[in-house]
């Protein structure tokens, strides 16, 4: 909450420190002289900077984060719109990458030093270090247009654009399946990116692990298979719980353009269509719910880690 | 010779490789990129074709007919530049920060410290995002916010170091000679201290470059007709069915780079860390 307070501080402070008079930004371009002046008392901007900024902190902590200067809606309701979308899209890749990722990593730090290691890992890092929208431009590419002129079986044709086809929306179980069709290529790229750059770290908070006496006493005790990976899993949990905090960046970051070649009206989107028409509050509005959720995740993660850490739970006790 | 060493040396020899190239650009054929010519009949060229002039092109033409290759290397300078000068620069303002927050410690170091996590809290796209927003995006916005948004990782790290090194034998030495504190912490601390620092540094470069390239992309960060690798493959985005090349080449520019950069960064934090366990 504190943090919350000091985030909405410095936007307040990056807003205000910006050049140009920030009447101007909320005024249309051909106002006249007094419609500005109206504006600016109507706004507040003549008061003092810490009555503004008190003014300001007070809206936001209630939830009031203005108006937005493109479509004239309270800036709260054009993000409540866009945040389930981002969730949807956010948790399903955050929930797939952190599966593939640990599988693949764990697939690697078996057979450590083998060929199968070295090709995972030259790929997984590869892919790490390939952007969202060009993975997204190329799946286009291949799964929408070159899979319409190469004919590949109907369900490699996937679309690309929107959360739904146009023709309107069809109920039950047509409109979920729909749904799915149409995220299948951005889960897809989210997804092979965050799983690989999980599969780099995995790979080593296994191997650390799995040099461990624990484990070695428990192949003695003849644990094998399943049941020997979910102990070491089970031993490598708090590393990899601190993996959440490192992946959800990238996560929000691969959304941001995810959203954007995909024309998925997220949060992300959301932004980066008010950045390009200078709606200004919006764009503070969505920095700040962006940094909430990064907030309230860490603290999730924080408040779990004594579930699945032993040592931090007697520590606490 | 392990894996590990062998793709770090490819990995350098590669960057190398590109940076020369972007830099010779000019020596070795990339006549007048920025120049267009028969665009009718030059445009999006398919790879190994020549032109209605004769001039022939490895990785064919945009879609204003000007030669993939060469505009890729341009752009590399610009990519490569922004990327690297951006990770210094923050990398520095990181350790600048961490410094004195650590040195000086008190009230200095609350406000700095209060500073980094709020801006940590905000991911690192979205504060770029809300900063191009506030200001006009050119390529100087963008070397500045890159710096501007990137030095908090280092900050913190430099932070802790100097904490330690405070307590040390030598800072006292240093002290009972009669060195200054300022003295103390420039000659004396940061030097030890700057291990973790290099590292996010040379981590950052990476991802200094991809940010670029996604800002670029979004239309927000090098503006054209300069060309740099995002706003390339943006160019790319309408006719990336009829003419892959045009997104292709450029993106494969970013992903080796940024490949690169992250095997190099491995490689410098297995360096230090390995130096560190054997000196205690």
């Amino acid at each position: 909450m504190l943090l919350l307070w000091l985030v909405v501080t410095v936007v307040f402070v990056l807003a205000r420190s910006a050049p140009g008079d920030p009447v101007l930004l909320i005024v249309s371009p051909s106002a006249s002289a007094t419609e500005i002046a109206r504006a600016r008392t109507r706004l507040g901007l003549d008061a003092p900077i810490a009555v503004q900024y008190a003014h300001w902190t007070r809206g936001v902590l209630r939830g009031d984060l203005g108006t937005s200067i493109a479509s004239g809606r309270p800036v709260r309701s054009v993000l409540a719109d866009a945040l389930p979308v981002s969730l949807y899209l956010g948790g399903v890749s955050l929930c797939l990458s952190f599966a593939i990722g640990i599988a693949i990593g764990a697939v690697q730090a078996r057979r450590v030093g083998s060929r199968t290691d070295l090709a995972i890992t030259i790929g997984a890092t590869a892919v790490a270090a390939a952007p969202a929208f060009w993975l997204a431009l190329g799946a286009i590419a291949v799964f929408t247009y070159g899979a319409a002129r190469l004919g590949f079986p109907a369900a490699l044709r996937l679309p690309a654009f929107g959360l739904h086809a146009p023709a309107g929306a069809p109920s039950g179980a047509t409109w979920l399946l729909d749904l799915l069709r149409h995220s299948v290529l951005p889960l897809g790229v989210l997804t092979s990116i965050g799983a690989a750059g999980i599969a780099r770290y995995a790979r080593s908070a296994l191997l650390d692990v799995v040099g461990l006496d624990a484990v070695r006493a428990a192949r003695g005790r003849g644990l094998a298979g399943v049941r020997l990976a979910v102990h070491v899993l089970r031993i490598a949990s708090p590393g990899l719980m601190v993996l959440f905090a490192l992946t959800l960046p990238g996560t929000i970051a691969g959304s941001v353009f995810v959203e954007s070649v995909f024309a998925w009206p997220g949060m992300g989107r959301a932004m980066t269509v008010a950045i390009l028409g200078r709606d200004i509050p919006v764009v503070l509005g969505a920095t700040i719910v962006y940094a909430a959720a990064v907030i309230a995740s860490n603290l999730v993660a924080d408040l779990a880690q004594p579930l699945v850490d032993p040592r931090v739970r007697e520590a606490s006790a | 010779m392990s894996a590990a060493r062998r793709s770090t040396r490819v990995a350098m020899i590669v960057v190398l490789v590109i940076a020369i190239a972007a830099l010779g650009a000019p020596l070795f054929g990339a006549r007048a990129p920025a120049a267009i010519g028969d665009v009718i009949g030059g445009r999006l060229l398919a790879p190994f074709a020549r032109d209605p002039t004769g001039a022939f092109h490895v990785l064919g033409t945009d879609r204003l007919g000007r030669d993939l290759l060469a505009r890729t290397l341009l752009a590399g300078r610009i990519s490569l530049a922004v990327g690297i000068v951006g990770a210094l620069l923050a990398g520095a303002l990181g350790t600048g920060v961490g410094a004195l927050a650590g040195w000086r410690r008190g009230a200095i170091d609350r406000l700095l410290m209060a500073l980094t996590d709020a801006l940590l809290a905000i991911p690192r796209l979205v504060l770029l995002l809300l900063c191009v927003a506030l200001w006009e995006p050119s390529l100087r916005t963008v070397v500045v916010l890159l710096a501007a948004t990137g030095w908090m990782g280092t900050a913190r790290l430099t932070r802790a170091e100097v904490i330690a090194a405070r307590g040390r034998p030598y800072v006292d030495a240093a002290r009972a000679l009669g060195a200054k504190s300022n003295r103390t912490l420039w000659r004396h601390v940061l030097p030890n201290a700057l291990g973790p620092a290099l590292v996010a540094t040379a981590m950052g470069v990476g991802s200094a470059i991809m940010l670029e390239a996604g800002l670029s992309f979004l239309g927000l960060g090098v503006q054209p007709p300069a060309a740099s690798w995002g706003n390339m493959i943006a160019a790319g985005r309408d006719v990336v069915v009829s003419a892959p090349w045009v997104s292709l080449v450029p993106g494969l520019a970013v992903v080796t780079v940024t490949m690169c950069a992250t095997i190099i960064g491995d490689a410098v934090r297995d360096r230090l860390a390995g130096r560190r366990s054997v000196s205690p």
